[in-house]
């Protein structure tokens, strides 16, 4: 019976599922402190950090996650004993870094110039501005885009199953083996899963983007 | 330098794209003094007032705040610019700021001040421009009129020791121009030192001790208010207030 094979596995999925959200949080964290830094660097740094700031990012995002996850795993375990779960936050968070970067340096350019002029006025450093004025702002602004990155990068981690990451789709793949078939109900139950985590996040962040708005302000 | 000169600017010049924007440019205002600067769009007077507290780098010229030069190599401009209160023509209110915390900013994160200080201090300025009940009220919540005094009630909360003023109520629909002004009126006549560049012709007679007209980026003339609009030396600047007077009684003009 179908149903009993998903009943019976629903543990594994859980566990599988729990994986995706640890990986898909962890790279996301990595990406947004990472992928600010970079956005900052190449709104507001000299030449040579901002060369340097593109050229991490356009590395990034030439390169597909499948090689950037071999890299990190494979290519990483030469000279130092990685884990598979460390290598893909790592490969998938600096890949999505860079994709950030972009989102949080066009919500620092839609920030009005006269913003960090009026904090300049009264006295406040530059970095203090950015810090309390533009960014602020900006990252309110980059809310929107940066679901669509979310939703991407929580999909996406599922190509962490290529280098080991025991994550929801390895997690359904144990389960067609164990139990001798079932492809379509087991790929079918993961695939609800992906959907019920993509709907939840994004329910979270359009709630988030809402609460957090400005009065007034619609962007 | 007599110890009265509050800001003082020498030999001022800029260029922008190759296009002299302040062309020797020297000015002083003294304590309590309160300067007018008129002239046509494009005679400089924006970059002039934003050189003054260093939003905009000079090429060339040096500026004193008192007995302290911002245009020093060593200078503290932060420190300096912290006791300049500079008003926007678009009020730049910081959007994600409400009233208070907008007020209150430069206070905790500029003057150090504790939050109970600093709240003090905010609402008694915001009170002196008569928006006390807009505490709590968000930027776009106001109108322009509003919206400006917020902005000057945001500088003066910094004690400044000059006010400068870029066209405050050009941005303005004519309701709301004088409640801008009466707030101004009555730094005025609290003896704030002040520069104000404006198009309110009357504003700036009525106001002004001393007037400086400028045009392509120099200045053409400057003397005392009255003499300035009624007796002015320099045709170009006789052309100009006539061209202003002309244009209020209704008549074509091009000034």
């Amino acid at each position: 019976m179908i149903y009993a094979v998903i009943w019976d596995n629903l543990p594994y999925l859980a566990e599988g599922a729990a994986i995706t959200v640890a990986l898909a949080l962890t790279l996301l964290v990595i990406g947004l402190v990472v992928g600010t830094g970079l956005g900052l660097i190449q709104a507001y740094a000299g030449w040579p950090l901002r060369l340097a700031a593109t050229l991490i990012e356009r590395f990034f995002r030439a390169i597909p996650a499948i090689v950037l996850l071999f890299l990190f795993y494979y290519g990483i375990s030469v000279f130092y004993n990685i884990s598979a779960f460390p290598a893909a936050a790592l490969a998938l968070g600096l890949r999505s870094a860079a994709y950030q970067s972009q989102i949080i340096r066009g919500a620092i350019a839609a920030v009005p110039a006269g913003q960090l002029a009026a904090a300049r006025a009264i006295g406040m450093t530059r970095a203090a501005g950015i810090r309390h004025v533009v960014l602020p702002q900006a990252l309110r602004q980059a809310i929107g885009p940066w679901t669509n990155e979310a939703l991407s990068e929580l999909k996406d981690t599922s190509l962490a199953y290529t280098i080991g990451v025991v994550e929801l789709m390895r997690q359904a793949d144990y389960i067609v083996s164990a139990t001798y078939g079932h492809q379509l109900a087991v790929y079918s139950a993961a695939a609800v899963v992906y959907l019920a985590l993509s709907l939840a996040a994004n329910w979270a962040l359009t709630r988030a983007d809402r609460r957090l708005a400005v009065p007034g302000l619609s962007h | 330098m007599t110890d009265a000169t509050r800001l003082r600017a020498e030999h001022l010049t800029k260029s922008f794209a190759g296009r002299r924007v302040l062309d020797d440019v020297s000015l002083s205002v003294a304590k309590g003094e309160v300067k007018g600067i008129i002239g046509p769009s494009g005679a400089g007077k924006s970059t002039l007032i934003r050189c003054l507290n260093g939003l905009e780098p000079l090429d060339t010229g040096r500026v004193w705040l008192g007995a302290d030069e911002l245009t020093a190599r060593k200078a503290d401009i932060d420190a300096l610019r912290a006791r300049i209160g500079f008003v926007f023509q678009d009020f730049n209110l910081f959007t994600h700021l409400r009233v208070a915390d907008n007020l209150m900013l430069g206070l905790r994160r500029v003057r150090k001040m504790d939050a109970v200080e600093a709240e003090r201090c905010a609402r008694a300025e915001l009170d002196r421009v008569g928006l006390a009940d807009k505490w709590q009220a968000w930027p776009a919540e106001l109108s322009g009129g509003q919206a400006q005094r917020v902005s000057i009630a945001r500088a003066l909360a910094m004690a400044p020791e000059v006010m400068l003023f870029d066209e405050p109520t050009s941005a303005l629909d004519p309701q709301s121009v004088g409640s801008v002004l009466r707030v101004m009126r009555e730094l005025v006549a609290g003896g704030m030192t002040m520069i104000i560049v404006s198009h309110e012709m009357a504003f700036i007679e009525a106001v002004a001790d001393d007037v400086v007209f400028m045009a392509d980026g120099a200045i053409v003339e400057e003397g005392p208010a009255g003499q300035l609009f009624n007796t002015p030396h320099a045709a170009a600047t006789r052309a100009f207030i006539d061209g202003i007077a002309a244009a209020h009684r209704g008549e074509a003009t091009t000034p």
